[in-house]
């Protein structure tokens, strides 16, 4: 069993315990533990469930390539599940629970899946769940849905907030190991602005851990020095805690910081992004231990060897009494001293290889403990922890010469190079025969722009394994990746270590070579996954011979971990299968993020009340106090009717139409876009936008006009004013004013570049009020100002004046049928003037109205609405509007689009008015079927619904819709099905069902 | 004649940088040839300030000048001063092409002030803002988070922000909640 050791830990501060909770029971760490420290000093050695066969699993690592210890985080809007316990670090009150165990960790129903395994090999669920068809949905799914899967997603809204950083640097350091701190002191000493990122708390990564001497003294001492110099530097920035989690384009990479994961403080963001555009990337992101295939290499108590190390120095944990180490490097040695040295014991060393011979193995023989060469680890003993190991020669098929017991096994199967971020963005990889691991060609970097190399790589992941190799390699990069960024001012002393003499290693991919299917099916490739050396030969010998198929049939390397551990081994089982070489099989693609990271540092500020950015008029507020039922147009938000107390929304909108109607209602217009468009060439410009003729309007006069895109489909529409001869102001749709300004000046900067043209988009300069209804021109009156009779100002005119104490625009236009003024103020006063006309029309009975009642007036009159009646595929054509379109000009954006055969077919649905025979309103959006049904056994159709309203003024449903040969086919009865099932009977009228002769807005 | 009011009616947010709203403030927007000897006399005249480089800005008393793109300007001024200055304009460069536009209520105003300011943009826009790259005289036209924003240093320890009218509200509220004490990064702190 783990424990806790009486010294030692070097993370550890002794004198402060941390409570904290596991699966409900109590249990008690120091500050700086890490939550597996901790579980281990616990003597909680079993903290998962495997995700198949729910296999007990215990610690395997100590740090972002743990693929077992994922555990539930905290509670309700702090839940967050699949959470590292090597990489979070022990608060006091922390909250954890296992995940994927049913009823409880120690007893798991799953674990029956277990002894059925030789059932469920890979592909199982292909193989099985193919037919019937409709088993899969009801009974399958439902069962393996159950049983699969390893966090729960969260259900509560998340507590804490986030942030993103946005930095710009010449060097990004990415590992705080030997290798990132020499490659940035000597980036620094040449000038360039340096940012180093750590994912863990601490600096100086294994070397600390391994005992390595730098520039002479020990590499705590050189790690600590070399750091306090880069916190006095100036152009230096250090991080701890934050993850180089992927590299883009460009330079641009994301660093994960966890501010407060290790002492949560609610008012503070948890996580940040940062942001970085650096000129030159150096990865140091050091290498990954790889476990050794042997069966039952996944039993708690099983671990790498690295780790171990990590577990007694760090945090003074002891994996347990006695623990076998079995190797195929000279690496794993340093863990049987470092047990040794803290007085544990260490039955033997299993080493695959025949003979090796160096200073370590020495060692180890000097310290009195037991070296088996060219011998294997034919199984594990144990149910749910280890308890002994089985003895085998490597050569053989397993047999077992004789049994060691132990409490743990400390594996080493070498060393792979972290290379994911230098593979982010297309690094290429070269396979190291004689350390058995791809590592980074230096001469196929990610290229920049300028064609060059922006990525680098230093120390451990360029494959340099050595501590001096390590430092020359980094010390060597550190200055390239500052000369590369333009700097080169001064170049220090790289610092030193002994060479060091080791034995070669040997690659082992399967413990021992020649095991049978009873061992190959209990050795695990992909912990996470519950992948085995089996699953993958069975793929190979079905056929899956591409890495990347036979990663989607077995799920190797697919779970949370993305195979940190278990690529390579997988693909050389695999290779072994396919009799090919490693390099030639190849590896997957390694994507961002390295490890994961939440989603809240990716949405950063985008959260709660800053999610979206809300866009408000000058009287949202006004609106909001005063019932406003929001609808969303674009990012605006518009009162879709103001409820008051006890009313239904439809009452409200019956009401706010009735007495715009009948007296006299505003409308909050401020949204509709506005472009100013002024230059010697605006008018031709205008008639090349608008399918109707803009340079003949007069100056003081307004016209409704109609944008099409290049392919003729309507895209927009709006009234247009001329301001004077150089001048027009086109009003837009409220959602498309930021779309149609940047349509107008591509067309100015690309094509039509000669032309005098200036554009501004004005949208937001102006409060604009719809003052509408029989009393609209006697509440103007009211308070006084501007003549704005009929004969001063006529429908489809404007003029600038006063309006009580404002300067005001005000447009004779209406889109309502009403006696209607839209009048622009400045917008700052915009609150003002809404009060002023509330005021001086309570004597009418004035009412706010919405954009429901707006819809509702505007299809009474029959006018079209952009999103309702068009919807990308509808032409202005289709809805009788070629009064709109010039026939005089020669081209404008559309024209010649509109000429195409499909454009100008008679058989195209056409715009009517739709009336219901017994006054209800028909579905919005329901079809219109015809005789017959087509290919696919479906009714036939020939139109459809585009805008349905009750009509409070006619007290019946109206509606517009498309139909084929509408026009033609007045006083016809069409069938509109509903999704209800009955049928709704409609006929076909005018579009225009409410003062057909304008008499009423033309006063 | 009523009072003109800001979107955010002078709110001012005190965090490790002080966020608040400078209130109703003069701008116009002008385009036009930068390059033109009669459209730089006429800025000059009208402000004070001479036209100013690609991402750069100038002031002079109560005005000043930004550098938007390679056609358009904006002016700074006092609020009640832009609807004269926007016609002094016009008549100044009558007779060539042009564009000046009063869009003094069409934005919004905010000065982000204290030590770590710098580090409040940082976290909302992609532009450096580092003191390396950013100093009084420079001019970014860029994004704070989700919206087009443009801002420029008053002084060492002040930016000033426009952004569009209707989004004052959002912009306040991501600088502010950038702003939160104890947030700050510890890396562009004076």
């Amino acid at each position: 069993m783990s424990t806790r050791l009486a010294s030692g830990g070097r993370h550890l501060d002794r004198s402060r315990s941390v409570d904290f909770s596991f699966n409900g029971k109590r249990l008690r760490g120091f500050q700086g533990d890490t939550l597996a420290s901790a579980l281990l000093a616990n003597g909680q050695m079993l903290v998962g469930r495997s995700f198949k066969y729910h296999r007990p699993r215990g610690i395997l690592a100590s740090g972002a390539e743990e693929p077992n210890a994922l555990v539930n985080m905290g509670k309700s809007g702090q839940f967050e599940p699949n959470q590292q316990a090597t990489t979070q670090q022990l608060f006091d009150g922390l909250y954890a629970t296992s995940q994927n165990h049913w009823p409880s960790l120690e007893f798991d129903i799953g674990v029956l899946n277990n002894y059925v395994s030789k059932f469920l090999p890979s592909g199982f669920y292909y193989k099985t769940f193919m037919a019937p068809r409709a088993a899969w949905k009801h009974v399958f799914e439902p069962i393996v849905r159950q049983s699969a899967g390893l966090g729960k997603a969260p259900k509560d809204r998340d507590d804490d907030f986030y942030e993103h950083f946005h930095v710009h640097t010449d060097v990004l350091i990415i590992g705080g190991g030997i290798a990132g701190l020499a490659a940035a002191r000597q980036a620094a000493a040449a000038g360039a602005q340096v940012m180093l990122v750590e994912q863990t708390a601490h600096w100086g990564g294994r070397a600390v851990v391994d005992g390595a001497e730098i520039d002479g003294m020990p590499a705590a001492d050189w790690v600590k020095n070399t750091v306090e110099d880069l916190e006095n530097a100036e152009n230096v920035h250090l991080r701890t805690r934050a993850m180089g989690a992927g590299v883009f384009d460009h330079g641009y990479a994301l660093v994960y910081e966890r501010l407060t994961d290790h002492a949560p403080e609610p008012g503070l963001p948890r996580h940040r992004l940062w942001r970085v555009r650096a000129k030159q990337i150096v990865t140091a992101t050091g290498a990954i231990e790889r476990p050794l295939s042997f069966a039952g290499n996944d039993l708690p108590g099983v671990m790498l060897a690295g780790a171990v190390r990590d577990y007694v120095a760090n945090w003074a944990v002891s994996p347990g009494d006695r623990t076998v180490v079995v190797t195929n490097n000279d690496d794993a040695y340093r863990t049987a001293l470092a047990l040794k040295q803290a007085g544990l014991e260490v039955p033997a060393v299993i080493d695959a290889r025949t003979h090796a011979q160096s200073p370590v193995i020495d060692a180890v023989r000097e310290a009195g403990i037991r070296i088996e060469f060219g011998r294997a680890v034919a199984k594990v003993k144990g149910r749910a922890r280890v308890e002994g190991v089985g003895l085998a020669t490597q050569a053989g098929e397993g047999a077992v010469l004789e049994e060691i017991s132990c409490d743990a096994v400390a594996m080493s199967g070498g060393w792979s190079p972290v290379v994911h971020l230098w593979s982010h963005c297309g690094g290429k990889l070269i396979w190291d025969e004689a350390q058995a691991h791809f590592r980074p060609d230096p001469d196929l970097p990610p290229l920049g722009a300028d064609g060059a190399g922006f990525v680098r790589t230093a120390g451990s992941a360029s494959g340099a394994l050595s501590t001096a190799d390590v430092l020359a390699d980094a010390d060597g990069q550190g200055r390239a990746a500052a000369m590369a960024a333009g700097h080169k001012k001064r170049k220090k002393a790289g610092p030193r270590a002994e060479t060091e003499i080791a034995a070669p290693m040997e690659p082992v991919w399967i413990m021992p070579q020649g095991a049978g299917p009873n061992l190959r099916q209990k050795m695990w490739l992909d912990y996470q996954n519950d992948v085995k050396v089996s699953d993958v030969q069975l793929a190979a010998h079905e056929g899956y011979e591409s890495v990347e198929h036979t990663k989607r049939y077995t799920t190797l390397g697919m779970a949370t971990d993305q195979g940190k551990l278990c690529n390579i081994n997988g693909l050389a089982v695999l290779s072994d299968a396919l009799n090919a070489g490693i390099p030639q099989v190849g590896t997957t693609t390694f994507r961002p993020p390295y490890t994961p990271i939440s989603f809240g540092a990716i949405a950063g500020e985008a959260r709660a009340e800053t999610f979206q950015p809300l866009r408000r008029t000058a009287m949202h507020d006004w609106h909001e106090k005063n019932g406003a039922y929001w609808e969303p147009v674009g990012h605006w938000r518009r009162p879709f009717c103001y409820q008051r107390d006890g009313e239904s929304i439809e009452q409200a909108v019956l009401r706010e139409v009735n007495n715009t109607r009948q007296s006299l209602g505003l409308l909050d217009a401020s949204t509709l876009g506005k472009i100013l468009v002024k230059g010697p060439d605006a008018g031709r410009f205008l008639d090349m936008m608008y399918t109707n003729m803009m340079s003949t309007l007069k100056p003081g006069r307004c016209r409704y006009g109609l944008m099409c895109s290049e392919n003729g489909f309507l895209s927009d529409d709006g009234v247009v004013a001329r301001i004077d001869d150089d001048t027009f102001l086109c009003h837009t749709t409220s959602g498309g004013a930021d779309r149609i300004h940047a349509h107008m000046e591509e067309w100015l900067q690309t094509e039509w570049w000669d032309w005098k043209v200036w554009t501004v988009n004005l949208t937001e300069q102006y409060a604009q009020v719809a003052v509408v209804g029989p009393k609209a021109r006697e509440v103007l009156e009211l308070i006084g100002g501007m003549d704005v009779s009929a004969e001063a100002l006529p429908f489809m005119t404007w003029k600038d004046g006063r309006i009580g104490d404002f300067n005001a625009r005000v447009y004779r236009i209406s889109f309502s049928g009403e006696l209607s003024f839209e009048i622009a103020v400045d917008a700052h006063r915009g609150q003002a003037f809404w009060d002023a006309l509330l005021e001086a029309g309570a004597e009418f009975g004035v009412m706010p109205y919405g954009t429901e009642a707006l819809h509702i007036m505007r299809a009474e009159k029959g006018f079209i609405m952009i999103g309702d009646e068009s919807d990308g595929t509808v032409i202005p054509q289709d809805l009788g509007l070629h009064w709109a379109i010039s026939k005089k000009k020669a081209d404008f954006l559309g024209k010649r689009a509109q000429e195409r055969a499909h454009m100008t077919d008679p058989d195209r649905w056409q715009l009517v008015g739709l009336e219901t025979l017994d006054g209800s309103v028909l579905p919005d959006g329901a079809y219109a079927v015809g005789e017959g049904e087509n290919a696919n056994g479906q009714r036939n159709v020939q139109g459809r619904v585009t805008s349905t309203y009750h009509s409070p003024t006619l007290g019946k449903g109206i509606a517009m819709g498309l139909v084929r040969h509408g026009p033609e086919r007045m006083g016809e009865v069409l069938d509109f099905p509903g999704t209800d099932g009955q049928s709704n009977k409609a006929r076909i009228v005018s579009p225009v069902f409410y003062d057909p002769e304008g008499e009423k807005q033309n006063v | 004649m009523s009072n003109a009011v800001s979107a955010l009616q002078g709110e001012v947010y005190k965090g490790f940088a002080t966020v608040a709203d400078v209130g109703p403030s003069g701008m116009i927007a002008l385009r036009g040839d930068l390059g033109a000897a009669k459209l730089k006399g006429a800025v000059k005249k009208a402000t004070g300030v001479a036209v100013p480089g690609m991402r750069k800005a100038g002031f002079a008393g109560d005005n000043g000048v930004c550098w938007m793109s390679p056609d358009e300007l904006l002016i700074l001024c006092p609020y009640e001063s832009a609807g004269d200055m926007t016609t002094a304009l016009q008549e100044a460069l009558a007779g060539t092409h042009h564009l000046a536009a009063n869009v003094s209520d069409a934005r919004a105003r905010i000065v982000v002030s204290g030590g770590d300011m710098r580090e409040v943009l940082a976290k909302l826009t992609p532009a450096d803002v580092s003191a390396a790259a950013f100093v009084p005289g420079d001019f970014r036209r860029s994004r704070l988070a989700q919206v087009p924003a443009a801002f420029w240093m008053a002084d060492d320890e002040t930016v000033e922000v426009v952004c569009f009218r209707s989004v004052a509200r959002y912009v306040f509220d991501i600088l502010k909640n950038a702003a939160i004490p104890g947030s700050e990064a510890g890396f562009m702190g004076t």
